[in-house]
């Protein structure tokens, strides 16, 4: 996991490459990225690159191709990152193009060193960086038509893709400029435009990859077919860890269009002319596996173990004042334990990759999150350098977190399946694989009591968190992980936002085989369900109103106040009429700093909960596209509904007993409440939008439970309870 | 050989009976765009039209759709409803990570070929099948009625 710091060279042979090819303007350079999370700060850094670094093709036909250096899984990076680019760039939006970046250092995300999606921090770690390109793109295309013309640069502009002399009244389109300014040296230093003056960022943009996602032209990995290609599934070992002891594959090798059946570290690999008779053949393999210790792994035993640990000190994450002290001053105190599944991020596309493995050079193509990673383990796997494997990126049917795997699982079989059969493979993941192909969201158990003054508000609060840590045995652990600590099994608890004068935060971090990986909001999918379901029961033990209970406790001037009343007036709180057994609940909450309130309206059909409709305030900064912000408020709204209603990964015997969507139920049509997006007005740099709608909305129903019919609800998923 | 007819064209695949036509549609025909998400008639990803009804191409062997007519994502727009859906899905910029997009469309053009003006009842009933992880129901909704008006309109 080494390249993060190797150059690419033949990267720099593409860029002429494609230079020469289009004649055109190739342009883009390097900036480190201030701030971002924790950890963004500590990773490894890749050396500048300088020039070149190809985010703008301009063409002589004036079409412009921006090359986007995320992962389009579908949180609108094809369009919300090119928006940045033609703001600077004054280019005619019309013309437009988007192509997925290969695998380079220029490419690497500016605060992790490394090319990555994740962590919603596309917006907020390209914002500078993708501006500044468009801009130095702008500024040779003004400089090259003002030396055609022989007048200073200062009397010329740019407006919707030409340059405009006009005192002469002449103009030139960028793509009749773009060799001229490609010949020239880039700027030292662009000015960016003020925020009053932008064109194209803030205002609702439709996304650039609709039309091929309304066609079936789309690409995504499971669509790739490469001359010559198997199709390869593989039977895995049914418990973690397992390894295959001996097998028998005669009734497999029988069926028609198998080409050959493989063992792979992970397991036996069918090879066959297509998905069916790989199958097919795979059903009648038979396999005795070494189950090893992932077999005594039963979901009732490991709840029982973490509950108990919960009731023990752990590592301190946080501690301000003394607790001891703080719940002997309590007028009242309250106990409670809360724990959540294991969840699969279960995209709609089952994980799948195609390798095109050669004596020295190796082709990949999948829909990942993570292709610096990737690359290195691909290259590792089949004893390559990272810049002989290459790898493209197609469209993601959703990631959530699965496809930016830190020990990069699926890439590596693939290879090995690939150096096993000696043909192009694709290896494709079936529903079942996927969902019981572990990398999950961890399973969480925490205790907490809390207690209140007389006045009502908080005086003590210990939390108790135990949970696997996602990065453990992975590369990030080093840099994630401090003082015992990881950072996202206690973001959202540690970081509560309340004034407690008494506060401590303990953290477990067992291990077992479960392998564990982040899931949408990450850290912050459970802690905002403990800790603002917590709040809710500390304002009704002080006989307050919820919200007015936060806002009593939250500093004064805290971002989170601004979503909580936004939401509150638009819910029409302690105001609307509600129909009769109905009940509101609200939950509030920071992740990728970003804050986002929502209220949810529920009601109880037959014993199940109804959600009918959310209404959600976000803080996210500055806005690039409001349509996109309300997409990804919506959808994070949903899949943690799925969550909390209906979702969870158990084992027995350390067999995961759900296989397909029958038994891991995503949230459908019938049961989609209506969602209305509210986005506070900000002039602070844009934050996380991909992820800050899903940690708010378990907690917020829960809490709208809690005063329909009294009872709380402190386990998800909320469809194992018996409500009435 | 198992004739087929899809999207208006003949044509013949040399292919086990019992395969479903998902399958033979995309590793014998390389017709991409009817998508794998379950393989068991759960999520609608793999929908296509058999005869103008909509059905799930991951249970259905090929066999079946032998002398009949095959409708997918990408002979859609040659209708002038299947033209209107997508142009409403379009309008309203439904799709997001869009991978089981094909099969919502293809599930809200046979609903609409039924009930050319269906109620919310009728849409979340036809709907309900096919699964959207990224959340766009709402969305999806919206298109349909718009898609609805617009078929409407053109009376």
């Amino acid at each position: 996991m080494n390249d993060m710091t190797v150059q690419n060279t033949s990267r720099r042979d593409f860029l002429k490459g494609s230079a020469g090819l289009l004649g055109g303007l190739v342009i883009g350079f390097y900036l480190p990225m201030r701030g971002g999370r924790a950890y963004a700060a500590d990773a490894p850094r890749a050396k500048p690159v300088y020039p070149p670094n190809a985010f703008i093709r301009i063409a002589p036909d004036d079409s412009i191709t921006i090359v986007v250096n995320k992962s389009e899984m579908g949180q609108g990076v094809y369009t919300s990152l090119p928006m940045l680019i033609a703001e600077e760039l004054e280019a005619d939006w019309s013309r437009i193009r988007v192509e997925s970046a290969p695998v380079a250092s220029v490419y690497n995300h500016t605060g992790f060193g490394m090319q990555m999606t994740g962590g919603s921090s596309s917006i907020p770690s390209s914002w500078e960086q993708m501006r500044r390109v468009g801009a130095s793109a702008r500024v040779l295309l003004v400089r090259a038509a003002a030396q055609q013309w022989g007048v200073p640069e200062s009397e010329c502009h740019a407006l919707n893709s030409e340059v405009i002399h006009a005192k002469s009244r002449r103009k030139s389109s960028y793509g009749q400029l773009a060799e001229a300014a490609a010949k020239l040296p880039l700027p030292d230093n662009v000015e960016l435009k003020l925020p009053k003056d932008f064109k194209i960022i803030g205002k609702p943009v439709k996304r650039l990859d609709t039309p091929e996602k309304i066609n079936g032209s789309a690409q995504f990995g499971l669509d790739v077919y490469i001359p010559g290609m198997l199709t390869v599934l593989i039977a895995r070992s049914p418990v973690f860890g397992g390894k295959v002891k001996s097998f028998d594959a005669t009734g497999a090798r029988r069926v028609a269009g198998v080409q050959g059946v493989y063992q792979v570290p992970t397991g036996i690999a069918v090879a066959a002319s297509g998905f069916w008779p790989a199958k097919t053949a795979r059903d009648l393999l038979v396999i005795e596996w070494d189950e090893g210790p992932g077999a005594a792994l039963s979901t009732p035993q490991m709840r029982a173990e973490f509950l108990e640990m919960a009731r023990t000190p752990g590592t301190v994450a946080r501690k301000d004042g003394d607790t001891e002290k703080g719940f002997k001053e309590a007028d009242k105190s309250i106990r409670a334990q809360y724990e959540v599944p294991y969840l699969a991020h279960a995209a709609m596309e089952p994980l799948n990759v195609v390798v095109d493995l050669k004596p020295n050079h190796c082709t990949i193509w999948t829909g990942t999150q993570a292709q610096t990673m990737d690359r290195a383990a691909a290259a590792q796997t089949a004893m390559l350098n990272p810049d002989q494997v290459e790898i493209h990126t197609t469209f993601l049917g959703g990631g959530f977190g699965r496809r930016a795997n830190p020990r990069s699982d699926f890439v590596i079989e693939a290879v090995q399946v690939a150096m096993a059969v000696g043909l192009p493979v694709k290896v494709v993941w079936t529903r079942e694989d996927d969902m019981r192909g572990g990398n999950y969201r961890p399973m969480w158990s925490d205790y907490i009591e809390a207690g209140i003054a007389k006045n009502g508000k908080p005086v003590a609060w210990k939390h108790t968190i135990v949970g696997q840590s996602i990065v453990a045995d992975t590369s990030f652990e080093a840099f994630m992980v401090k003082n015992g600590i990881d950072a996202t099994s206690v973001e959202g608890a540690a970081t509560l936002p309340y004034t407690i004068p008494n506060l401590q935060v303990d953290l477990h971090s067992p291990k077992n085989a479960v392998p564990v990986q982040w899931w949408r909001s990450v850290g912050h999918s459970h802690t905002a369900f403990v800790v603002e379901t917590m709040v809710d029961e500390l304002a009704h033990l002080a006989g307050k109103d919820p919200i007015a209970y936060r806002l009593g406790i939250l500093p004064a001037n805290s971002r989170y106040r601004g979503v909580l009343q936004l939401a509150a007036n638009k819910a029409g709180w302690g105001k609307k009429k509600l129909p009769a057994g109905h009940a509101l609940g609200v939950a509030v909450h920071e992740s990728f700093n970003s804050y986002v309130a929502e209220i949810a309206e529920v009601s109880l059909q037959d014993g199940k909960i109804s959600v009918h409709r959310v209404v959600a305030a976000v803080d996210c900064g500055m806005v690039v596209n409001p349509d996109g912000v309300e997409q990804q408020i919506e959808s994070a709204i949903v899949y943690g509904l799925s969550a909390a209603l209906h979702d969870a990964i158990t084992l027995e015997k350390g067999r995961v007993m759900q296989s397909n969507f029958h038994d891991y139920a995503p949230l459908r049509f019938s049961e989609m409440p209506q969602i209305e997006v509210h986005i506070v007005k900000s002039s602070e740099s844009p934050t996380g939008i991909g992820e800050p709608g899903t940690p708010p909305i378990a907690p917020a129903v829960a809490n709208a439970i809690f005063t329909l019919i009294g009872k709380r609800l402190r386990r998800m998923p909320f469809d194992q309870e018996t409500l009435a | 050989m198992i004739s087929l007819n899809i999207n208006g064209k003949d044509t013949k695949v040399d292919v086990d009976p019992s395969t479903p036509l998902l399958w033979v549609l995309r590793d014998h025909l390389q017709m991409t765009g009817t998508k794998y998400g379950c393989g068991i008639a759960q999520c609608g990803a793999c929908t296509v039209h058999l005869d103008g009804r909509a059905i799930r191409s991951c249970v259905t062997p090929v066999s079946v759709a032998s002398g009949k007519q095959v409708t997918t994502i990408e002979g859609l727009a040659e209708t002038t409803l299947g033209k209107s859906v997508q142009a409403a899905w379009q309008e309203v910029d439904v799709p997001q990570c869009g991978y089981c997009q094909s099969g919502q469309i293809m599930a809200a053009t046979a609903l609409l070929k039924e009930h050319p003006h269906p109620s919310e009842a009728q849409i979340s009933t036809a709907m309900d099948g096919i699964l959207c992880r990224c959340g766009t129901y709402n969305r999806i909704r919206s298109a349909i009625q718009k898609a609805a008006e617009v078929k409407g309109d053109a009376k």
